[in-house]
């Protein structure tokens, strides 16, 4: 379907789906095999210039917003998941400082993060404040001039490969919510490690470690906006990043309704081939229709989020849920459709199912995207 | 540095088919793509101006079409691009197009190194890069595989043999045509498809570059296609039988008389 892209947009599509031809599928099903960070393909992006889409041009970005994002994720999507994530990382790492940090800070990180010479990591999650973020046991403590962070962070994407950290630490555990604060942490700060890579189910390629603080000092200008805004931060960056999640779900699903569609063409069983038979053209045609419905509303919900910065929460979980269900579905029944091709590792649909997975799980689960739409529908209908 | 890169507009060779009735390379409905020789030739100038500042003009010699090549040459990491294209260059053969080039290269004037692909995966004939170097009478090195490091005068460029390479310091300017091995070529970023959207041409006719009409085109060509055809595939083929043993001293009974 035509959706209308102006010409710069196109340009994003034609420059993201080279990079995924050319070198994210050839190089997939290996960057899956050795769980290899892919450091050349995220070079290339970064040459072609696709790190600083989102950010303003003031800050050394091209000054788009979460549509122009989601239109490169979609196709490096399309490729490998893993590929995607790894660069979206950086742009969930960015975003705290984007959304609340001052302007030294954006000027001191921002155009390093837009040119892909530096990458970013958001960290959050811990072992036990997952879907209920207010369990963090991290701290961060003023001693002089330093803030003095302990504490450890756990699956954060892109640890170990990114230079800039984005980290939410309770500063005062008395104020609840209020009480905590989100800092940069660079790589190299005294007292930060990592923990063992992770081995996951799928999106092998990109990088899953923990964040070992141990009495690590950072200066005090590091705080990003001010001190106790550090959940406001997160929910406000997480409604920002997830149309991002939203499109690697219509990128991956897309992937594989190609992948289903050209098997059905060419295996041929009982005489003809198989996309001849009514059953088969069924789960092609649903396929197609849920990719298109996905893609529908991840853009559109992009588009009301780029133009609405203080109405987003609903529209992102929104387009996060429906679409990377329906990534999961269509995943699956790719698979069925190439049946036991489907299931072997010489066909890639194995691995985006692997892959899907994972979407419906980070960045907030969807029972808690669904959680989310509920609370908004209840404050809606209160006004009303 | 100052650097001229030739490419070429061919056909792209995935897509390839003769035309039945005349045996000539069917143009219509085929995709048409940048030489791939000539996109690494590209690369290395755009790499050469990264590292010691300079420009990169691209130059083509062909018909108006060719003008979407030279745009992705630009958003690649070209400055400039000029096309030469005229009516008159039809139908020339390497002999008239190093002419051409050369003609219009003159006009450009100002270069310290041209660059080529060490040929056209079309014609194949691997011969305008060293016309074109003759017609200019500078300095050529062919099969270029890695360009070591260059002063204001000199250059020095591994040249790939069947045996190794040659190491070679050739004084500037000079002409290179380049092999696939020397890099890998980039894909356009967005801000070079930005600038390539934007950029003005230069377009130069015959009357431009000053040519003379009878060294143009058809006209200007020693070459004179006959005919093109597609060779008939002869030859019987025998499969032998029995042991490994027995298989030998038939094949060397059938080869004796050869040899």
């Amino acid at each position: 379907m035509d959706y209308f892209l102006s010409e710069e947009q196109q340009m994003i599509v034609d420059v993201a789906r080279q990079i995924t031809d050319e070198m994210i599928i050839p190089q997939r099903s290996e960057l899956d095999e050795t769980e290899e960070y892919p450091r050349d393909i995220l070079t290339s992006i970064a040459k072609a210039d696709l790190y600083g889409l989102y950010i303003p041009e003031e800050y050394g970005g091209l000054g788009g917003g979460c549509f122009e994002m989601a239109l490169a994720l979609e196709q490096f999507a399309r490729g490998c998941t893993g590929v995607a994530t790894a660069f979206a990382a950086s742009a969930l790492g960015a975003y705290p400082i984007l959304i609340s940090g001052s302007d030294e800070l954006k000027q001191k990180y921002m155009p390093l993060i837009a040119s892909g010479e530096k990458l970013a990591a958001f960290a959050l999650t811990e072992a036990n404040a997952g879907s209920d973020a207010s369990g963090i046991q991290t701290t961060a403590v003023l001693d002089g001039d330093e803030w003095v962070l302990n504490g450890t962070k756990q699956w954060i994407t892109n640890a170990g490969e990114a230079q800039i950290y984005t980290v939410i630490a309770i500063t005062d555990k008395s104020k609840g919510p209020r009480g905590a604060t989100m800092f940069v942490v660079e790589d190299t700060d005294p007292g930060f490690t990592y923990g063992v890579k992770e081995k996951k189910l799928g999106i092998r390629c990109s990088s899953t470690r923990e964040l070992i603080f141990k009495d690590c000092r950072i200066p005090k200008d590091r705080v990003i906006g001010r001190v106790g805004m550090g959940f406001i931060t997160v929910m406000k960056t997480l409604d920002q990043s997830r149309p991002g999640i939203a499109i690697l779900g219509v990128g991956l699903g897309q992937g594989a309704l190609d992948e289903a569609v050209t098997y059905a063409k060419q295996r041929v069983q009982f005489g003809k081939p198989i996309i001849s038979f009514q059953a088969v053209q069924h789960i092609l045609a649903d396929m197609a229709i849920q990719v298109e419905a996905g893609r529908a509303l991840v853009y559109s919900a992009a588009k009301h989020i780029d133009a609405h910065k203080n109405d987003m929460s609903k529209a992102s979980s929104m387009c996060k849920v429906f679409a990377t269900d329906m990534a999961m579905k269509v995943a699956t029944d790719a698979v069925q459709v190439l049946a036991g091709y489907g299931y072997m590792r010489d066909y890639p649909v194995e691995k985006m199912m692997r892959d899907a997975k994972i979407l419906q799980i980070y960045e907030g689960t969807n029972q808690i995207q669904r959680n989310v739409i509920g609370q908004e529908l209840n404050k809606e209908y209160m006004r009303s | 540095m100052k650097i001229i890169v030739c490419v070429k507009q061919v056909p792209d060779a995935k897509d390839v088919r003769l035309d039945p009735k005349t045996n000539t390379l069917a143009r219509e409905g085929v995709q048409s793509i940048m030489n791939p020789y000539d996109r690494h030739a590209l690369e290395e100038a755009v790499r050469l101006k990264e590292k010691h500042g300079g420009t990169v003009t691209v130059l083509s010699m062909g018909p108006p079409q060719a003008e979407e090549m030279l745009r992705e040459a630009v958003s690649c990491g070209a400055d400039e691009a000029v096309l030469v294209s005229d009516r008159a260059f039809a139908g020339a053969d390497t002999w008239a197009t190093t002419y051409t080039l050369a003609m219009a290269i003159k006009k450009i004037d100002d270069f310290d190194l041209i660059l080529c692909g060490k040929q056209a995966i079309d014609g194949d004939t691997a011969q305008v890069g060293p016309g074109l170097a003759e017609r200019l009478d500078i300095p050529f090195v062919a099969y270029v595989r890695k360009i070591n490091d260059c002063t204001a005068n000199t250059i020095r460029a591994e040249r790939l043999m069947d045996d190794g390479y040659d190491l070679l310091e050739i004084p500037l300017p000079a002409l290179f045509t380049v092999v696939k091995e020397i890099n890998e070529p980039r894909i356009p970023s967005l801000k070079g498809k930005m600038k390539a959207k934007k950029i003005d041409i230069t377009k130069l006719t015959a009357v431009d570059i000053e040519a003379d009409p009878e060294q143009l085109g058809l006209k200007g060509s020693t070459t004179q296609v006959v005919k093109v055809f597609s060779p008939e595939l002869k030859g019987a083929r025998a499969m032998l039988g029995g042991t490994a043993t027995e298989q030998v001293a038939q094949l060397y009974e059938k080869m004796s008389p050869l040899l």
